[in-house]
């Protein structure tokens, strides 16, 4: 039933094929309908006719007898009566054509009745005897015909009228019953072809429908897969084009789309090859002089006490801006290169463990007084990873603690099932209030201008990026004045470019946030 | 042009830039270490020859001779420790340097310190052996910095010989190229794994029979290198 569905759902051949076969079910039921109750009331209709005309020429026949009749005795009479029924009914030879009735004479308890065969009660309808009865004239009904013996009652046609004895001035009610056995079996023959007929034309018309919407469906299934090749990045593909129908403009503008796509692409490429070209001639040519720049003022820095006060707070603070300066340049680099997708891993086996416990032993760390717990680091948790930048990941996290978290407590936890690790930092200092949970990894945010020391507003941007480079995740969650924690999570194997795009939003963290 | 000899170190150092050449000769001559200026590619084999350095300081982007071909240049005649300055710590250039025979690279911007930690580091000669060291059919002697194999003389660079003693002085321990990078290159932080690949695909071609499938120096997957015992 569901597989029905599915079918239903997805197929559009299914769909004119099933719709086609109902509609013509519909339309040929109806006109052999219509055929058929055409045929049926003419064939009665004409039997009818030559029915009354024949019960007509026998009434007359029959009331001449009547007429002529002389005797007076009942039993004569009733001699003579059945003699007319006979011979009425006896002209021909071979098969009778209809059943004869003769009731009379009327107006006794007990009407005599008299018939050319045993007709079964109720033969004759009702309404039909009392018009006859009550009044002069020839009158006919359709009723069935049941003669005693056999099964089944077959339709007929009765014919009824008046007779009057003059002489006797008795009243008589004769019928004539014509079947209609023969037009029945003609109208059930007709049927039958109707039937068979109207069956075969609709399975026609199905298989009909079948071949043309195949025919038109073909070069849509086609440019179906060519669009799903063109989605998955591969767009040298082209439908063949022949004739100059519908399908084949449907395949020119087709391929027109492609290669529009594949140039508009590749101009895209060539922009970012161009701008990749560009940052990295900027970071070579930048990074000779800010080389020289550093090595100086660390001269001078490292001179300081050999200069008056103000000098050497000078060559301190060359120093410290020219680091952030360094830091600031680099992570612009950074991010540019991950804006032009050029970012590239150098995959490894990294132990988030033994990060983590690297990271417990951060000199900074210790600098802040900062009391560090690990948690789940004893058993190795290897993961595919560019180890520079997950490194640069958790230093970033541990820095963000010390600095800015004011908490003198920094927990390192690392979770991992089959297929992910995580690694969650947590701090239980300021926190995070209201939607900073997002914010964090915007661009150039920091929670508190007044708070920031130094730093450039770039560490958690890269880090994000950094992970999801990975095919992994960076997720925060905080809550002011209790702590903040930020939860790594990286897939063991990297996925392909393929898979990445899938799974947009990344992995789901494995530790359970404490503070979401 | 003749030099005062002295027991002190001798840096060479390669680099078109004016300013940054100055600076590095005069961060390193603070640091106690004798400095001689090239500017550019083609000057850097007649300088070598004269100035006989311990430590050449060359900067991949050169005008005229690359340093990708200057550094071939020096290997081809010298095993002396070569590090690179390069902008550029991602590009495919840094491997080649590697392959081409420089020992060590070091990325634009640096910290003096940093520097001259690298520095130190090649110019350091081993202190992990005091004896001679029979290991299977290698011999290690600290003494004449020589290797034999099989009573062969292998052609180590100091680097190359640094690594094998310190893998070979401690068979069965696994080394992580963390630990490498510190024990043998003097990094204070995570540095390029690649540097150890590199450096080790080349110590195997030297000491292995198949680099393929070495027996000498086993690498554990996911975790480091390892010597193996001989039996």
């Amino acid at each position: 039933m569901r597989n029905v569905m599915r079918l239903w759902r997805r197929s559009i051949q299914t769909r004119v094929v099933a719709s086609t076969v109902l509609l013509s079910t519909l339309v040929i039921g109806g006109t052999g309908w219509a055929l058929l109750s055409d045929v049926a009331d003419g064939l009665a209709d004409s039997r009818r006719k030559a029915a009354i005309a024949e019960a007509r020429s026998g009434f007359e026949v029959a009331q001449a007898q009547l007429d002529a009749a002389l005797e007076s005795e009942p039993d004569a009479q009733a001699q003579a009566l059945t003699q007319m029924v006979d011979s009425l009914t006896g002209v021909r030879g071979g098969r009778r054509a209809f059943e004869l009735v003769l009731e009379g004479p009327l107006g006794g308890e007990d009407t005599p009745v008299r018939s050319s065969a045993a007709i079964a009660p109720g033969s004759l309808p009702s309404d039909l005897r009392r018009s006859v009865i009550k009044s002069p004239g020839t009158y006919w009904s359709f009723s069935g015909l049941s003669v005693l013996g056999q099964d089944d009652p077959e339709p007929a046609v009765a014919v009824g009228s008046r007779l009057r004895a003059p002489r006797t001035g008795d009243s008589y009610a004769m019928f004539y019953l014509f079947s209609m056995k023969e037009q029945q079996d003609t109208l059930d023959l007709v049927r039958q072809a109707l039937l068979f007929g109207g069956l075969a034309m609709v399975l026609m018309v199905g298989g009909v429908a079948w071949l043309v919407s195949r025919q038109v469906l073909n070069p849509v299934r086609l440019a179906r897969r060519i669009a799903e090749r063109y989605a998955s990045g591969s767009l040298e593909q082209r439908m063949h084009v022949s004739g100059e129908d519908d399908i084949a403009r449907l395949s020119t503008s087709f391929n027109q789309m492609a290669a529009s796509l594949q140039s508009q692409i590749r101009r895209l490429e060539n922009l970012s090859r161009l701008q990749q070209r560009f940052v990295s001639d900027v970071s070579h040519e930048l990074r000779t002089p800010l080389t020289t720049v550093q090595m100086a003022s660390s001269v001078l820095f490292e001179a300081r006490e050999r200069f008056d006060p103000q000098t050497a707070r000078s060559a301190e603070l060359l120093k410290s801006e020219l680091d952030r300066f360094e830091e600031l340049l680099s992570n612009l680099l950074d991010l540019s290169r991950f804006d032009a997708g050029a970012a590239r891993l150098e995959l490894d086996a990294v132990d988030l463990a033994a990060i983590a416990r690297a990271g417990a032993d951060d000199p900074l760390l210790q600098r802040e007084g900062i009391e560090v717990r690990l948690v789940g680091t004893d058993e190795p948790a290897v993961v595919e990873a560019d180890i520079r930048r997950i490194d640069r990941i958790v230093r970033n996290l541990l820095t963000n603690a010390a600095k800015y978290s004011g908490s003198s407590v920094v927990e390192i936890e690392v979770a991992q099932d089959d297929e992910h690790v995580s690694l969650a930092v947590r701090d239980f200092g300021v926190g995070l209030t209201g939607d900073e949970n997002i914010r964090v990894f915007d661009r150039f945010w920091r929670a508190d201008p007044a708070r920031t020391q130094g730093g450039t507003g770039l560490g958690l941007p890269i880090s994000r990026e950094d992970a999801v480079l990975h095919g992994g995740s960076l997720q925060a969650w905080g809550r002011p004045g209790e702590g903040s924690e930020f939860v790594l999570t990286l897939p063991k194997t990297v996925p392909t470019a393929d898979e990445q795009k899938d799974g947009a939003g990344g992995p789901p963290p494995l530790v359970r946030p404490v503070f979401a | 042009m003749s030099y005062r000899r002295s027991k002190r170190d001798r840096v060479l150092v390669v680099d078109d830039d004016a300013s940054l050449a100055e600076m590095l000769s005069i961060v390193l001559e603070g640091e106690g270490l004798t400095t001689s200026i090239v500017r550019s590619g083609e000057q850097v084999m007649p300088e070598f020859a004269s100035f006989k350095p311990d430590v050449v300081l060359l900067d991949l982007m050169l005008p005229g001779l690359d340093g990708m071909s200057v550094c071939r240049r020096i290997r081809a005649t010298s095993a002396v420790p070569i590090i690179m300055l390069t902008a550029k710590s991602d590009t495919p250039d840094v491997v080649r340097g590697l392959e081409a025979g420089a020992d060590d690279y070091i990325t634009k911007p640096f910290k003096n310190t940093e520097l001259v930690a690298r520095i130190r580091a090649r110019l350091r000669r081993t202190d992990q052996l005091v004896e001679p060291l029979e290991f299977g059919d290698i011999v290690l002697d600290p003494a004449g910095h020589t290797v034999t194999r099989k009573g062969e003389s292998l052609d180590l660079t100091p680097l190359e010989f640094d690594l094998l003693a310190c893998l070979l002085g401690n068979p069965e321990q696994v080394f992580t190229r963390e630990t490498l990078l510190q024990k043998v290159w003097g990094y204070h932080h995570p540095g390029d794994t690649k540097l150890v690949n590199v450096h080790m695909t080349r110590l195997r071609s030297k000491i292995e029979d198949d680099a393929d499938d070495p027996q000498v120096i086993r690498t554990v997957r996911g975790v480091g290198y390892q010597a193996i015992a001989p039996e």
